[in-house]
């Protein structure tokens, strides 16, 4: 186990090179967008990582509701803060390739809200995480991962009542895209699932020794107080 | 069923008694809403045109922020002498609690709309240009919407510090398809220019999933110490 997390690190930076790579140089050129096309490769990437992280969070948090189990809680922290990163590049390099394409940085467009409501309710729940005082944090942020999982559906239908600017999706909406196109954005996905899954690792290592530390301090501290007696 | 509405009527009482003789929670609402009315009015000065296509955004900016003061006072009383631990070891149904401070919420709230939209009106010269009854309806499944989540987040952010600050944090990324709902079904009517039939359906579909949300979750909530 120890060994595979650096077989996976060279993994991951190959990928990430070759991925990049192909997006900058073999991936052919769009004909009317021209260059700034080649953010797509990194916008969808991080989108569905996102998205895929977001899932996981909320299957941990119902597993945690129903089981308690001591394992769901920790995968919920950390695929909430992985995915929130890689949400967070969604949003940013979206204006980026925005800007010259539509002439407008930001509109109120069904994909756009939902992302970025998303992306506010999971700062709401590590905020929570943060400040929550009592034991039960991870019972209290499972709850709201529900409640955020259940306000997405309503946040798209509300907005799909609009009509909707964003493309649309290049898999299964119909659209078609070049094979070469096709090859470096599922490259750059992989790239990305790996490091996702690199990070979270770790983090999830970390939570995990955080809270053994926490363990044995409150253990410690109890032992002193009988001593104290 | 009756046990439920017993104690939900008991505790609606009860909650009701105690804001009638002290009026904590409607007069800082009140005084708090008046304030959101004047800062925004003065700011805008809008013309009635004006006024008809922005007043729906205002309206309910002003009665979303009034809702939070009374939202976060929901459990403050329980809190101060144990009444709540008292709650979670007494046999009743914890949904009934639920209930009771939703709808007390939701009656403070309500009051507070009533006596606020006559402001509105006479600051922002409004006069509704499509059927102006179905603000009513409006108002009350809009209502529901923020009380709903609003009082169940209360509970949630006793348990943390600096809860005041929390509620909100939580309840707003949550509320934003009802406040969208709300706020695009005031302004359809206010401006004749678009059916609010979708709107209010949306408000119906999300005071029906989340008050279930909450009433599966209220227990699992409260016993979380």
């Amino acid at each position: 186990m120890k060994r595979a997390f650096p077989i996976l690190g060279v993994l991951t930076a190959v990928l990430l090179s070759y991925g990049l790579y192909e997006a900058l140089v073999a991936a052919p050129t769009e004909q009317t967008m021209g260059d700034v096309q080649r953010i797509f490769y990194y916008h969808v990437s991080s989108a569905w990582t996102a998205f895929l992280l977001f899932t996981i969070n909320f299957v941990a948090s119902v597993i945690y509701l129903i089981r308690r189990s001591p394992v769901a809680d920790p995968v919920a922290v950390v695929t909430a803060e992985v995915g929130l990163v890689f949400c967070t590049v969604v949003l940013v390099t979206g204006p980026i390739w925005a800007r010259p394409v539509w002439g407008i940085w930001w509109t109120w467009d069904v994909r756009l809200t939902s992302t970025l409501v998303l992306w506010l309710i999971y700062v709401s729940y590590l905020m929570l995480r943060r400040f929550s005082t009592s034991g039960q944090t991870p019972l209290l942020a499972a709850v709201l991962a529900v409640f955020g999982a259940l306000d997405v559906p309503l946040v798209y239908f509300s907005i799909w009542f609009f009509r909707t600017q964003h493309p649309q999706p290049v898999i299964g909406g119909g659209g078609s895209i070049d094979s070469r196109m096709m090859h470096a954005l599922l490259i750059n996905w992989l790239a990305f699932l790996c490091f996702a899954f690199l990070v979270c690792w770790s983090r999830y290592r970390l939570e995990m020794l955080r809270r053994e530390v926490e363990e044995i301090q409150s253990q410690k501290s109890m032992f002193e107080a009988r001593g104290a007696r | 069923m009756s046990l439920i509405s017993n104690i939900t009527a008991a505790t609606l009482a009860k909650d009701i008694r105690l804001e009638w003789r002290s009026k904590d929670a409607i007069n800082s609402m009140l005084f708090f809403g008046l304030l959101v009315v004047v800062v925004f009015s003065f700011s805008f000065d809008p013309i009635a045109e004006e006024s008809r296509r922005i007043a729906g955004g205002l309206v309910w900016v002003a009665f979303l922020f009034a809702a939070v003061v009374a939202l976060n006072q929901t459990w403050a009383r329980e809190v101060r002498n144990q009444v709540l631990d008292a709650y979670r070891v007494s046999p009743a149904p914890a949904n009934s609690l639920f209930l009771a401070k939703a709808l007390g919420n939701f009656l403070f709230v309500i009051v507070l709309e009533a006596l606020m939209t006559p402001l509105f009106i006479v600051f922002y010269k409004l006069r509704a240009l499509g059927p102006a009854w179905m603000l009513i309806p409006i108002a009350v499944l809009g209502t529901w919407a923020l009380v709903v989540n609003g009082s169940f987040f209360a509970a949630m952010s006793l348990r943390t510090r600096a809860r005041e600050i929390m509620l909100p944090l939580l309840l707003f990324p949550i509320s934003l398809p009802a406040i969208l709902a709300m706020v695009r079904a005031t302004t359809a009517i206010l401006t004749a220019d678009e059916p609010a039939k979708f709107w209010i359906v949306l408000l119906v579909a999300y005071d029906v999933v989340f008050t279930t949300a909450c009433l599966l979750l209220f227990e699992t909530v409260l016993q979380a110490e």
